[in-house]
């Protein structure tokens, strides 16, 4: 039995040294050998990390794109503790404490994807390189989402995705840097079914116009496999050209086609375009086999609800999120966004905001940058209090799982910004799917 | 019988559009000699100018969403409503036809400065420049638009009594399901209205005479005393002010945004190309005609037998005429043949 009662100082001192070098020693061997490992953009040597928020600044999407950018620098000031911290007073389970990630002040560049894939790549690829960012996020479309996953990939970097719908992002066309919290066609598909089921029975005629894109494939098929599910037919289904303009030479057929219902797999400016013609066209009023003839707009934006205007009232579709949902995760952030902006936030900007939090978050747990480790964190990971309930970014295919919202155009709406009505919050449990169903293959995590 | 005649409609409604840009395009490049690529903005200015009129007739009171604290949540309340009742909300309702007030002196106004302030400068330059200044001014010009009207589209209805269908079946005696919108068969009156006051305006009038006569002769018009740069500036003006019109009846059609007139600049050229450039006659014809090609090249039993056909067909009648006609269809001898 050792004499205690003899310990001095010194021993008291060496003892100390001895346990806090034990104690410290996995760390050695783990975090520091993390930062010690070669990755693009290591920031462990600067006293900031940098951040890329790649949006369309020009093109059609430009005003979703301004959204999204306003979303990302209330998430870096937030991180920064700087604000009222909107989610990340509600975000659970959450290291996040306001002192920037790991302790480094966020910085931020941002790129303009055009909306066009090679433009996105270039200005993803240019941040990566020049600008030495650590992760990048952003986008307004599948098509862009899914190239520039491809570049992060290549290079080691994370990407968390915008706004993306198509099954193809974290479906065939999956990537383990690439993560996407906005849902997917599947889901929306799986959302409006019952409530399809509710309003329109189960013997339909239904009509598809399609945007010709990934996206538009992807919605195209997941919602006639609800439809056909629900024993309503598909009378045809049409693909038209991005940007159309003028779609009444798609819309004329279907006043013959025997059909009582149009299902508009257009989004932005073609949806709002297309559904625009098709109430000039009467389709709104008619009766088909008895029955009103109904559109149905499967993803929704309020951008698009403000561009379609009166045409929108009363038709049914689905969002990822919305300013009027009244959980603390969400009214923290619409407090947020609109104290400094003046305006409640988009979908588009939600998920924005939430990316980059998670993302932070991810790399306090890990306690490293190094993208592997974040990678493996955000796997699997399972948190509340963002909106949507409570979520699962699943690992299989880095797709987030959460409530989906039924909505429809607002018949009398109460001011400029309630545009759709929440007509249901569908349960998370109810738009899950198997992850294999799309195939696909994420890779490595060292690369 | 009914997906045919409704094709043909859609083509004719479709080609009055394209006719009526292409017929400035062909104005301006007859008279000026000049590529006017920023021409298709002028198509985008003439749906701003309803926008806008819109926008001023429903200047409204705001009555403030006292449930919603964090940002200004709010109803208008247009003031023509309030002071006028019923009669306010019609005016309101005929905004699109009625902004045809401001499209006219504003067009012409826009056209005249455009010519005035920087097309003059390019007149003895060569094309590939003119197509480059020209260009540049119509990326200005939408952006400019883009950063006080945002880029998402701007609903512009027409007016709720012409909002729905025709019914033409009926009136033909045939399928009751043939109904056609009313603002598409106004936009075609119309266009065809514009047209031949165009054609009357050159063919009937002293100052067309001239214009006339300066497309074919420029010099000798002028050796004569007349001012044929003047008169050609007011040629300027009038293809802006067919452009605009153009655009303001387009509206409840397309609902504008910032980025229209590119989207009809390149199918106008097209148009021009293969009626030949240079020929009014020729960019009215060939702008009706691809029109209803491109209708009829979307019809499903045509898809089916061409997939894709629907979005190159306009190009491939251009390929197939400046490889068998460069000239165009009705193309004066000599010109885009060397």
């Amino acid at each position: 039995m050792s004499d205690t009662k003899n310990w001095n100082r010194r021993d008291v001192m060496k003892a100390g040294a001895a346990f806090a070098a034990a104690g410290a020693a996995p760390m050695f061997f783990t975090k520091d050998a993390w930062a010690a490992k070669d990755f693009m953009n290591n920031p462990s040597n600067s006293s900031t990390v940098t951040l890329g928020f790649n949006v369309p600044q020009t093109g059609a999407y430009a005003d979703e794109g301004a959204d999204e950018l306003r979303a990302f620098k209330l998430a870096v000031k937030h991180l920064n503790g700087e604000g009222d911290g909107g989610m990340m007073n509600t975000m659970k389970p959450s290291m996040l404490k306001g002192n920037g990630i790991l302790g480094k002040k966020v910085a931020y560049v941002t790129g303009d994807t055009q909306t066009k894939s090679d433009a996105a790549r270039a200005s993803a690829k240019r941040m990566i390189e020049k600008d030495g960012v650590i992760m990048f996020s952003g986008g307004s479309s599948s098509g862009v989402a899914i190239a520039v996953q491809g570049l992060a990939q290549e290079m080691g970097v994370v990407f968390m995705a915008g706004l993306t719908h198509s099954n193809d992002t974290t479906g065939k066309d999956k990537r383990r840097y690439g993560f996407r919290h906005f849902f997917n066609a599947k889901m929306s598909g799986s959302a409006l079914g019952p409530v399809l089921k509710e309003r329109m029975g189960t013997d339909r005629n239904a009509y598809h116009l399609t945007a010709d894109y990934t996206w538009g494939w992807t919605q195209e098929q997941s919602i006639k496999e609800t439809t056909e599910g629900l024993g309503w037919n598909t009378a045809k289904a049409v693909k038209t050209p991005v940007g159309a303009g003028d779609f009444s030479q798609y819309i004329t057929p279907i006043l013959n086609s025997g059909a009582d219902t149009l299902i508009l797999n257009h989004y932005g400016k073609d949806m709002i375009n297309s559904l625009t013609q098709a109430v000039q066209f009467g389709l709104r009023d008619k009766q088909v086999n008895g029955k009103d003839f109904q559109i149905i707009v499967p993803l929704y934006s309020r951008l698009m609800a403000q561009g379609a205007g009166e045409n929108l009232k009363g038709i049914l579709g689905t969002t990822n999120w919305n300013w009027a949902l009244t959980d603390n995760g969400s009214q923290a952030f619409v407090k947020s966004f609109g104290s400094e902006y003046g305006f409640p936030p988009s979908q588009a900007a939600h998920t924005c905001y939430v990316q980059t939090l998670l993302y932070a978050n991810a790399c306090e747990m890990a306690g490293t940058f190094y993208p592997p480790e974040v990678i493996k964190q955000l796997e699997g990971f399972n948190f509340d209090g963002m909106g949507n309930g409570k979520t699962e970014y699943r690992a299989a295919d880095h797709q987030c799982f959460k409530d989906v919202l039924v909505v429809e155009g607002n018949q009398n709406p109460s001011s400029q910004f309630d545009l759709l009505k929440i007509v249901k919050e569908v349960p998370r449990s109810q738009v899950e799917y198997d992850a294999s169903i799309f195939g696909g293959d994420l890779g490595p995590y060292e690369v | 019988m009914d997906a045919i005649f409704l094709q043909l409609l859609n083509g004719l409604d479709k080609g009055g559009a394209y006719a009526l840009i292409a017929l400035g395009l062909t104005l301006v490049f007859g008279t000026l000699g000049v590529v006017n690529f920023a021409h298709g903005a002028l198509f985008m200015l003439g749906a701003f100018c309803a926008v806008s009129f819109q926008k001023l007739l429903t200047i409204s009171m705001k009555v403030r969403d006292e449930s919603i604290t964090f940002f200004e949540a709010y109803k208008e309340v247009p003031y023509l409503e309030i002071w006028f009742g019923d009669f306010g909300s019609m005016i309101i309702d005929w905004s699109v036809p009625l902004s045809i007030l401001l499209t006219i002196p504003t067009m012409l106004l826009i056209g005249l400065a455009m010519e005035r302030g920087l097309i003059k400068h390019f007149y003895k330059r060569t094309h590939a420049e003119q197509i480059l200044v020209t260009f540049g001014l119509a990326i200005v010009v939408q952006e400019v638009i883009r950063h006080f009207y945002g880029a998402n589209p701007i609903p512009t209805p027409a007016p709720d009594i012409i909002s729905g269908s025709a019914p033409i079946g009926l009136w033909l005696g045939l399928s009751e399901n043939l109904v056609y919108p009313w603002w598409r068969i106004i936009y075609l009156t119309f266009s065809i209205i514009i047209i031949t006051a165009v054609f009357a305006f050159l063919q009937l009038t002293t100052f067309g005479m001239v214009v006339r006569a300066g497309m074919q002769d420029r010099e000798m018009v002028a050796m004569l005393g007349i001012n044929v740069e003047r008169k050609f500036t007011i040629v300027f003006g009038m293809a802006a002010v067919v452009a605009g019109l153009a655009g303001m009846m387009y509206a409840p059609i397309l609902p504008p945004d910032y980025h229209m007139g590119m989207d009809f600049l390149v199918l106008s050229f097209v148009v021009v190309v293969v009626g030949g450039m240079g020929s009014l006659r020729g960019a009215v014809a060939a702008g009706f005609l691809l029109g209803i090609l491109q209708s009829f090249a979307s019809l499903n039993e045509i898809k089916s037998i061409l997939p894709g056909i629907d979005q190159i067909i306009i190009y491939l009648v251009a390929v197939v005429i400046l490889l068998t006609r460069p000239r165009g269809l009705m193309g004066r001898k000599g010109v885009m043949e060397d």
